[in-house]
């Protein structure tokens, strides 16, 4: 007890913290990146790279925080419903499988339009429920269809992992008594987490690239600020560069994913 | 002797063909030949019986009675208007073209006969007609993407949130969502809007006004760069055909909108 208690403080503690200083360490990465953007601009000798390498770093601020807050909550959502995929009854285990076959089924750009404009057309229901505040912003609009879509994805990749462990090891924890819960969180989630790792790697890296329809909804993503660097410009270098940003980021997540497999599978590693 | 004298400035005439004969019609122009695109109602087109009509037929037809020509009219694709007018298919240029300044290192403009006006639509709610900066702060503005609108707003509305769309009806269905609180772009194309799809939401705000470094000069006749005396014609013709109205008579019969604004 007294152990969740210290948890709970020290969580709000860190998240306090986190938003105090938030602001700064955002200004400071767009800062700096601004700096680099414009230097590489200088240095390759591109006058639309100097002028909107700045504009287009601060998209990528903002292609990163919709990819974070999307996968993050996706990944809450996404297991939630693949517990209930697995475990629920037939009609929420049916109600599950249909909402990962449409979403997983149907493109993304066309979810997005379905719930930005479609927003638009339902507005004074949703005004009468005091969600229109929320539907009216594009951030939000973008961030709710990303989350749903790739929760979709994930709860797939869930399900295959859950189920990928072994009946046997289910049948031993109960002929221990365990119960369910204790199960799913000390013997199941475990190796399913290895299994997952790898495919949910996969699904980060693909929405930070599908994450660029969002620009087709006025968000100045990375993708919406060099949509706006080549109208002004007509210089297709700065697609260039944006593909580069892309690469980058990627890249990065490529790299600490084979990291963090590393580390978690180091049991089964042969020394 | 006078044979020989003759024979040479005939040469020298002949050597000096293609600027010659330019330089002789610019003494006096009976016949001007004009091109058009045929294809851009309601400035000009085709109509079914294969005949050009239009606003700039009438225009251009008022115009040449003013400079007491006779004009034939002709009809070419927009990608090769300009080529065609420099390969001397006909002298003139009327066909709705804006007077870029890429436009104007290959031909010559004459004074603008067309600046559409630019205005700003917002919901029928908008009870003020104020459309200032500083007025408009913190308000969502909408426009098409890529589009001088767009360089407007950021220029002179930094302020505001601006939204950029892929095309002009992404725009106006988003200010019909009440996502917008206004809507910028070309009167002429959203008066189409108000009329039809937005008339229960939308009402026009108030017109902007134009800014010549980015909305450029507007809309004029174009001719070969050496043909001074033609654009000296069609000058004195069309500021005459404002003064005296004749202008704004055929505007009348074919925009409901005024498409000569400052």
């Amino acid at each position: 007890m007294n152990r969740t208690l210290a948890l709970v403080v020290g969580g709000v503690i860190a998240v306090t913290l986190a938003r105090l200083v938030w602001p700064d360490v955002t200004a400071l990465l767009h800062g700096v990146g601004c700096e680099a953007a414009q230097g590489f601009g200088r240095l390759v000798g591109n006058e639309a790279i100097t002028n909107y390498g700045c504009r287009m770093v601060g998209g990528l601020g903002i292609t990163l925080q919709l990819v974070a807050i999307s996968v993050g909550l996706g990944v809450v959502l996404g297991f939630f419903v693949a517990l209930v995929r697995l475990y629920g009854g037939p009609v929420s285990s049916r109600i599950a499988t249909g909402y990962t076959t449409f979403f997983r089924g149907t493109p993304l750009l066309c979810q997005l339009f379905l719930v930005y404009y479609g927003a638009g057309q339902f507005r004074p229901a949703l005004e009468a429920v005091g969600l229109w505040t929320y539907f009216r912003d594009a951030f939000f609009c973008a961030a709710f269809t990303f989350t749903i879509n790739t929760a979709a994805y994930q709860a797939e990749i869930f399900r295959g992992a859950i189920a990928s462990v072994h009946r046997g090891q289910w049948e031993a924890a109960k002929a221990l008594g365990l119960r369910f819960t204790t199960i799913m969180r000390t013997i199941v989630m475990p190796q399913a987490a290895l299994v997952a790792l790898r495919p949910l790697g996969n699904e980060l890296v693909i929405m930070v690239k599908s994450s660029a329809v969002a620009s087709l909804v006025t968000i100045f993503d990375l993708m919406g600020t060099t949509r706006l660097a080549f109208a002004r410009s007509f210089d297709l270098s700065v697609y260039l560069f944006a593909a580069l940003l892309y690469l980058c980021v990627v890249e990065v997540i490529r790299r600490v994913w084979g990291l963090a497999e590393r580390r978690l599978t180091r049991h089964l590693s042969h020394a | 002797m006078t044979k020989t004298v003759g024979l040479i400035a005939a040469t020298v005439a002949a050597m000096l063909a293609g600027a010659g004969i330019a330089q002789a019609q610019q003494k006096e122009w009976k016949e001007v030949r004009i091109g058009t695109e045929g294809a851009y109602p309601p400035w000009n087109n085709l109509n079914s019986a294969g005949k050009l009509e239009g606003f700039e037929i009438d225009y251009g037809n008022a115009l040449c009675e003013k400079m007491k020509v006779k004009c034939t009219w002709v009809a070419q694709d927009w990608d090769g208007i300009i080529p065609a007018l420099l390969a001397g298919k006909y002298d003139v240029i009327m066909a709705g073209m804006n007077a870029t300044e890429e436009r104007a290192k290959r031909v010559s403009f004459t004074t603008t006969y067309s600046r559409t006006p630019i205005s700003m639509i917002g919901p029928k709610s908008q009870a003020s007609t104020d459309i200032s900066p500083a007025t408009l702060k913190g308000k969502a503005i909408g426009a098409q993407g890529s589009t001088i609108h767009a360089n407007f707003l950021e220029k002179y509305y930094k302020d505001a949130q601006i939204k950029l769309y892929p095309t002009q009806e992404e725009v106006n269905l988003d200010l019909k969502n009440g996502r917008l609180d206004y809507v910028i772009a070309d009167k002429l194309a959203l008066t189409d809007f108000i009329d039809g799809q937005g008339k229960d939401c939308c009402k026009f705000i108030a017109d902007v006004k134009r800014d010549p470094t980015i909305h450029g000069p507007g809309v004029a006749a174009a001719t070969r760069k050496d043909d001074t005396a033609l654009i000296a014609l069609f000058n004195k013709a069309i500021e005459e055909s404002i003064k005296d109205g004749t202008h704004k008579k055929i505007m009348d019969k074919y925009f409901k909108v005024n498409i000569l604004v400052d």
